[in-house]
């Protein structure tokens, strides 16, 4: 009768404090020297000592430099902002993975590639993609940082619980359609607000289909779906991921873990509070258009009209095909889409071609250890050898803080998350889409439909 | 945290919808700027036109919502990004409360953290607060958390953990901190439960 979302809910309940306000334990928390930083400053200005260091690991992303060898930030500032933060993980004992270090990267990369995140667990982070995490069947929410303060306070966190919402992505979807095209499509369809109160559990045959990396990249737009949390029952897939990883259980207790996990999924007669079904098979590549993640549409539509200050923004005509347009960036990366399948993806399309040449083109694995993978792999000279910028570890261009941004009034195809206004900088125009629609579009210098490729 | 019982004070109607925390605060205020020097930053990117001079058509541009405490928003207000800095930007300029028929979820937390109240209510009532706040000769508004009513006759919902802690200015660390003996409690029993999460 229990939904994955109650199940974990329940297990973590420290104190029933009134009017469905829980006082909730946190299993695990991830920090960035960005927001993590102000956290550890806030906590030592009010003299509270970290409850359980043991529980929190930390990396460094947004405000690293990605410049090809580079060790620290872009800015003064920066660099005094990695220090801070590594100084203050050393004197509190909390693991930071730095920079250079096998274990550094984008927070949302890194957890559940060093196995910190686990089936189960209740995760927090002062980053809104924190619910990137719920791909292994958490519960995992990002915090600001008065929450987070708390967290490293307390271990715990105050939340009001939200309402529960299946979306099943029924049917296969078609060659060229990724995870990423299954999430767009469903913010296009029930909107960023379409989300607001609710815990998702993401279903179905097409969610089944996909391995981890693709769960995560679906579960990493929930917050454009403005939903609290989403999630992805765990499975054999979700195991196999796991097992070997460096925080992940190991001998005895991991066939303890996996045996409570088995218990996780949702009963089958488990109610949601309300259900979305997305036909997946009849589904094109998507790609935005405007200025907020449900303004999309596939690659082989036409512009829209219902939003103009979006269109002006952007520099669009309604009614015009979307394939065709200009394009003069293109970003692989974020904590979105930097897997390795993401990068391989990206490769299949640009090996043996050249991007145009008015692209800026730029690959930004999500860690040091992708980065490894993929330079072992080879595919740092298919993009290289294309033109394209092969760079370091970090959150780059999707938020720009390191000052990796797009020029004004200049379009980026960009793999990320987040197409508002100013968002890869001020007046830059964002289309978000797959590794692969992206990575074509560098190759023809503007937007195209995979599928020709 | 500062309280919130009353307060009287002129109303911007802000109707765009989707006004996420990028537009709030650009991410490069983040970076370790004071609390109180957020607010000459906040909604730069509108409030300002390419060259720094203010944007005239920007609401809290225009002299009658100068010193504006109270927006009336649109739809999903604060969607986006978790920085808390948003918040404080806006509270840096002197907003003490929001209305909107729904907000990030990230920033509505946000808010109750700094004694910012956030009023969710359905889209035709802030539409309604929206044209009273746009009206030639518009009066202030009151806002009474206490009797959760604004102008006397508006009425709104709000949890009541949240009303309580603005009326109060509780600290949540605080309280939380209290509890300890019901978190330590908690661990050992879940130790036993599920040793993997506790490593040794």
């Amino acid at each position: 009768m229990k939904t994955l979302f109650d199940k974990i809910w329940d297990q973590h309940l420290v104190e029933d404090l009134g009017d469905g306000v829980h006082l909730l334990h946190v299993d695990r928390h991830l920090m960035h020297e960005l927001s993590g930083q102000r956290g550890q400053v806030e906590l030592k200005k009010r003299g509270i000592r970290i409850r359980n260091p043991e529980l929190t690991i930390g990396s460094m992303d947004h405000v690293v430099s990605t410049v090809p060898g580079a060790k620290g930030g872009n800015f003064p500032w920066a660099d005094k902002m990695i220090e801070s933060f590594r100084a203050e993980g050393k004197r509190t004992g909390v693991k930071i993975y730095d920079i250079g270090e096998d274990g550094q990267g984008i927070v949302h990369v890194v957890g559940p590639e060093l196995g910190f995140t686990l089936p189960g667990t209740t995760l927090l982070c002062g980053d809104s993609h924190t619910c990137t995490h719920g791909a292994l069947g958490a519960l995992a929410w990002g915090i600001g940082t008065s929450e987070l303060t708390h967290v490293l306070a307390t271990q715990t966190i105050v939340q009001q619980r939200p309402k529960t919402m299946r979306a099943r992505f029924e049917g296969k979807p078609a060659h060229a359609v990724t995870a990423k095209d299954l999430i767009l499509a469903l913010i296009g369809k029930i909107g960023t607000a379409g989300g607001v109160g609710y815990a998702v559990e993401y279903a179905g045959e097409a969610i089944r289909g996909l391995e981890m990396e693709g769960r995560l990249t679906v579960c990493n737009l929930s917050i454009e779906l403005g939903a609290k949390a989403g999630m992805i029952a765990p499975d054999e897939k979700t195991f196999a991921y796991l097992k070997g990883r460096r925080h992940a259980p190991a001998g005895a207790l991991w066939e303890q873990a996996v045996a409570h996990w088995r218990m996780l999924p949702s009963d089958a007669d488990a109610k949601f509070d309300k259900e979305h079904v997305l036909d997946c098979t009849t589904l094109a590549p998507q790609i935005t258009w405007g200025t907020s993640p449900e303004d999309v549409i596939g690659v082989d539509g036409r512009i829209p009209g219902n939003k103009p200050e979006a269109l002006a923004y952007m520099g669009l005509a309604e009614g015009k095909p979307i394939a065709g347009t200009r394009v003069d960036r293109v970003f692989i990366g974020s904590c979105t889409n930097s897997r390795l399948p993401d990068l391989r993806a990206a490769a299949g399309i640009v090996r043996g071609r050249k991007a145009a040449k008015h692209v800026k083109a730029w690959v930004v694995p999500g860690s040091w250890r992708i980065k490894q993978d993929a330079e072992a792999e080879g595919l740092h000279e298919i993009f290289l050898a294309a033109g394209f910028e092969w760079r370091e570890a970090g959150c780059s261009m999707c938020v720009g803080v390191n000052g990796d941004l797009v020029e004004p009034q200049a379009r980026c195809v960009s793999t990320s998350n987040r197409n508002f206004v100013g968002r890869q900088g001020p007046q830059a125009r964002t289309h978000l889409a797959s590794p692969a629609t992206a990575a074509a579009a560098a190759i023809a210098g503007e937007v195209v439909d995979v599928r020709s490729f | 945290m500062q309280k919130f019982q009353t307060l009287t004070a002129v109303a911007a109607p802000f109707p765009q919808r989707n006004v996420d925390t990028d537009l709030i605060i650009r991410i490069e205020r983040c970076t370790g700027m004071p609390k109180e020097e957020l607010g000459k930053y906040a909604f730069e990117m509108v409030r300002f036109l390419p060259g720094g001079a203010e944007n005239p058509e920007f609401v809290l541009n225009q002299r009658r919502y100068r010193g504006a405490q109270i927006l009336v928003c649109g739809e999903f207000f604060g969607t986006g990004s978790s920085r808390e800095v948003a918040v404080w930007a806006l509270a840096s300029m002197g907003i003490r409360c929001v209305i909107a028929p729904s907000f990030g979820q990230i920033f509505f937390n946000n808010c109750f953290q700094n004694g910012l109240l956030a009023i969710v209510l359905p889209q035709a009532a802030v539409d309604a607060l929206a044209q009273e706040a746009a009206a030639p000769g518009a009066k202030p508004f009151t806002v009474d958390l206490e009797a959760q009513t604004i102008n006397g006759s508006v009425r709104f919902d709000i949890a009541p953990r949240n009303r309580k802690m603005l009326l109060e200015g509780l600290d949540e660390i605080g309280l939380t901190q209290a509890m300890e003996p019901k978190i330590a409690a908690f661990q050992a029993a879940d130790r036993k439960r599920r040793p993997w999460i506790y490593p040794s």
